[in-house]
């Protein structure tokens, strides 16, 4: 079967993203495809480098980068909510005249498009949020 | 896939217009998803329901007040909004309290029509079980 991924929270505050990201895990351990993992709402903060957890706890953008390297699959942060939130990749960064990006590793930014994408070729888009 | 080419999507907003960015950003996930023709249903419940309100006034916050944006939802082909009965009555607010929302029928001379519809609890559980896709802000 071939999944959809919505994740509508930042990390930490809420479990939202960890529980996506074991239901990513377990999804591809049981042999189905990831279509996309789409980060919406705060959900575009998992998206950020710039994130610096204390030692004994877990990385969730680390952790998110990885799942994406190993597994090829395509997680996509909403560009509207990501400009809000101050998540910025490269070419956003020079467009509005900043001096850094914080785009994490595995990570690309895109349209809501891609969302409503997700929902169309998916078989099941499943959200996780508050 | 569903049969054709569509599949039915159903936003669920559950959360009041303002206090949260989730009212706001639900909408320009409809918005959006208005250029895919598909076909799309909006669902308002719990705390969702304030979102329909007539009269918003957000100068004293600050915040945008984004309330007229659901007028237009008829320009996008956005012509279903199912609000819970129940859930208006559990907040003390009745369908007059909403704003009037309504769509331009071209199949009937272009006569303007309602969008909203009331629906009960058992009703509203009907609408998520037989959509496609269900987006829950």
């Amino acid at each position: 079967m071939r999944f959809g991924i919505v994740v509508n929270e930042g990390p930490y505050t809420h479990q939202a993203s960890d529980t996506a990201y074991h239901f990513t895990k377990a999804v591809l351990a049981g042999g189905h495809e990831v279509f996309r993992v789409f980060f919406y709402h705060d959900g575009v903060n998992n998206g950020t480098r710039y994130t610096v957890p204390p030692q004994d706890d877990r990385n969730l953008q680390k952790l998110w980068s990885e799942l994406a390297e190993q597994h090829g699959i395509d997680l996509v942060v909403c560009i509207a909510a990501a400009q809000r939130r101050g998540i910025l990749d490269e070419s956003e960064a020079r467009r509005h005249g900043k001096s850094g990006d914080n785009i994490a590793p595995g990570f690309r930014i895109s349209g809501l498009g891609q969302l409503i994408e997700a929902g169309i070729e998916a078989d099941r888009l499943v959200v996780f949020g508050d | 896939m569903a049969e054709g080419s569509t599949k039915k999507f159903l936003y669920i907003n559950r959360k009041a217009p303002h206090g949260s960015i989730y009212a706001l950003e639900s909408l320009e996930v409809v918005l959006i998803g208005a250029a895919f023709e598909q076909d799309v249903s909006l669902a308002f419940l719990d705390d969702g329901v304030f979102q329909l309100a007539a009269g918003q006034d957000t100068s004293g916050i600050g915040s945008k007040n984004f309330s007229k944006t659901y007028r237009a939802l008829g320009d996008y082909e956005v012509r279903k909004l199912y609000v819970e009965r129940e859930s208006l009555a559990e907040r003390g607010l009745s369908e007059g309290d909403l704003m009037p929302i309504t769509y331009e029928d071209e199949d009937d001379d272009y006569a303007e029509k309602p969008s909203i519809h009331l629906v009960d609890r058992a009703e509203m559980a009907r609408l998520i079980r037989d959509a496609d896709v269900v987006l829950s802000f």
